[in-house]
């Protein structure tokens, strides 16, 4: 049943994703980003991952895709805009990105995809806790050493002069 | 999972999303009549006994409300906007606990999970402001926006200190961590800062700048009509009921208490904090709007962080 899930929630990802990237509509697209994000969490979930499910809602359909929201928002969506954009859409990519698809495809329908079938393991948290704080430390550490990087810049991009 | 345990979980579902938007109807009513004991006038009085039946009267009004988009509105974004504000808070009562054994889905995550249905609420507010095409619906999406990712952020900080207490995200867990003594006791700082936040979470006053009637209309909402309005609505009051919830679970012993059955504790408790939220909303004005965000940058951030660090010590001493 988990299984059929997750095989569910990830086509409609994948269905969503794509749909992000061909509307013209830029709040659209960033809409259909939003149900790709909130169909990956249901993966995550199916898969007995609640807790990367829970912050993939909380952390990256929650916060940082209204970020982009809140920046997005403020474009102004004339009808010369979404044209150049449509114009954007319908050149010569289809052929190459077709392409790619298709040797794509086989790592989709391959033997590889069993690996779907889920042992319902669900993940305990302190042992993922563990880990971040345990081998993966210095991964974990350089991570926030970027995001502090970023801080400061922004800091340092917004003071008052 | 057998198909007679599919059905009583779809049963206890239907029953609970019945029951939450009977309580959102009865607690608009109940928040006219106190605010109006508050404010020394009487409040809706006519329909029922004591005005009671108001919130029916209201409801059948908006479903009858012609529900008309505004020309130039995106019809697509406008019509998902309402939908945003309900479902993830009628979601998120899903891993609520009650009693004991009393949830829908007693996920390992639910506080996190809860956190996440109040963080999509966001998207009810911007998407409602762009898709209006109004500038006072814009200003106020723009503020909902900066709002919500200010004091989501220490929303769940201030509540990290009673998960590292309890060791567990699972609702029934933090509760059974509290019997004898509330974390209330032990985290007054983390349940100040939650409150606070988790009013700024559910857009209620003072910290509803985004739909603040004074200066911008209705803000995010200000095109809206009909039962699109008042699902926003509904979204609201059950955005401060879940809220309550969650405060009841993480600060207040959830349904422990003596003499009574668990689940009415647990409603009696929800009740009081819902009733504090509508005080608050009759005592407080509305502060300037670059001193809310400061307050939840600069003040209550730091300090949810280091009400964190400070548990953080205690518990590693104790355990080792």
């Amino acid at each position: 049943m988990s299984g059929f899930i997750a095989l569910w929630c990830a086509s409609a990802a994948l269905a969503s994703a794509l749909l992000a990237v061909t509307r013209p509509g830029i709040v659209h697209g960033l809409m259909w980003l939003v149900a790709a994000l909130l169909s990956l969490a249901g993966c995550f979930y199916a898969l007995g991952a609640s807790f990367a499910g829970a912050v993939q809602v909380l952390v990256y359909a929650g916060a940082i895709v209204a970020v982009f929201v809140f920046v997005v928002m403020t474009v102004d969506a004339t009808p010369e805009a979404l044209a150049e954009e449509r114009a954007r859409l319908s050149g010569a990519w289809r052929l190459p990105a077709g392409v790619v698809a298709l040797v794509a495809l086989p790592l989709l329908l391959g033997p590889n995809s069993t690996g779907l079938e889920p042992g319902p393991a669900t993940v305990p948290l302190k042992a993922l806790g563990a880990l971040l704080f345990g081998p993966w430390a210095i991964g974990v550490e350089i991570a926030s050493a970027l995001l502090l990087a970023a801080l400061m810049g922004a800091r340092h991009l917004g003071r008052r002069r | 999972m057998t198909l007679l345990a599919w059905l009583l979980l779809a049963t206890a579902s239907i029953v609970l999303l019945a029951l939450l938007m009977v309580a959102a109807g009865v607690f608009t009513w109940v928040e006219r009549r106190v605010l109006g004991f508050l404010q020394e006038r009487l409040g809706p009085n006519r329909v029922g006994p004591f005005g009671f039946l108001q919130w029916v009267a209201d409801t059948v009004k908006l479903i009858t409300k012609e529900d008309a988009a505004p020309a130039g509105a995106d019809r697509a974004a406008y019509i998902l906007a309402p939908a945003f504000a309900a479902i993830p808070m009628l979601t998120g009562f899903g891993v609520v606990a009650f009693g004991e054994g009393w949830a829908v889905a007693d996920l390992d995550m639910g506080v996190v999970f809860v956190m996440g249905m109040l963080a999509l609420t966001v998207y009810a507010l911007v998407l409602g402001a762009w898709a209006s095409r109004n500038r006072y619906a814009m200003l106020g999406g723009l503020r909902a926006a900066a709002q919500m990712l200010a004091y989501e952020s220490f929303l769940g900080l201030s509540l990290m200190g009673v998960v590292l207490m309890a060791g567990s995200f699972r609702m029934s867990d933090i509760v059974a961590a509290q019997d004898g003594l509330w974390f209330i006791l032990l985290q007054p700082l983390g349940a100040a800062l939650f409150f606070t936040a988790g009013i700024a979470a559910a857009h209620r006053l003072p910290f509803d700048l985004q739909e603040s009637e004074n200066d911008i209309v209705a803000g995010f909402m200000t095109e809206y009509s009909g039962m699109s309005f008042a699902l926003f609505f509904l979204g609201e009051y059950i955005a401060v009921m879940l809220v309550a919830a969650l405060g009841t679970t993480l600060f207040l012993g959830g349904w422990y208490g003596p003499l009574l059955p668990g689940p009415i504790w647990f409603g009696l408790k929800v009740g009081l904090i819902c009733l504090a939220f509508i005080w608050i909303r009759a005592a407080l004005p509305r502060p300037r709007y670059d001193q809310l965000i400061g307050f939840a940058w600069k003040v209550a951030l730091p300090l949810a962080l280091l009400n964190l660090l400070v548990t953080g010590w205690i518990v590693v001493g104790r355990a080792g």
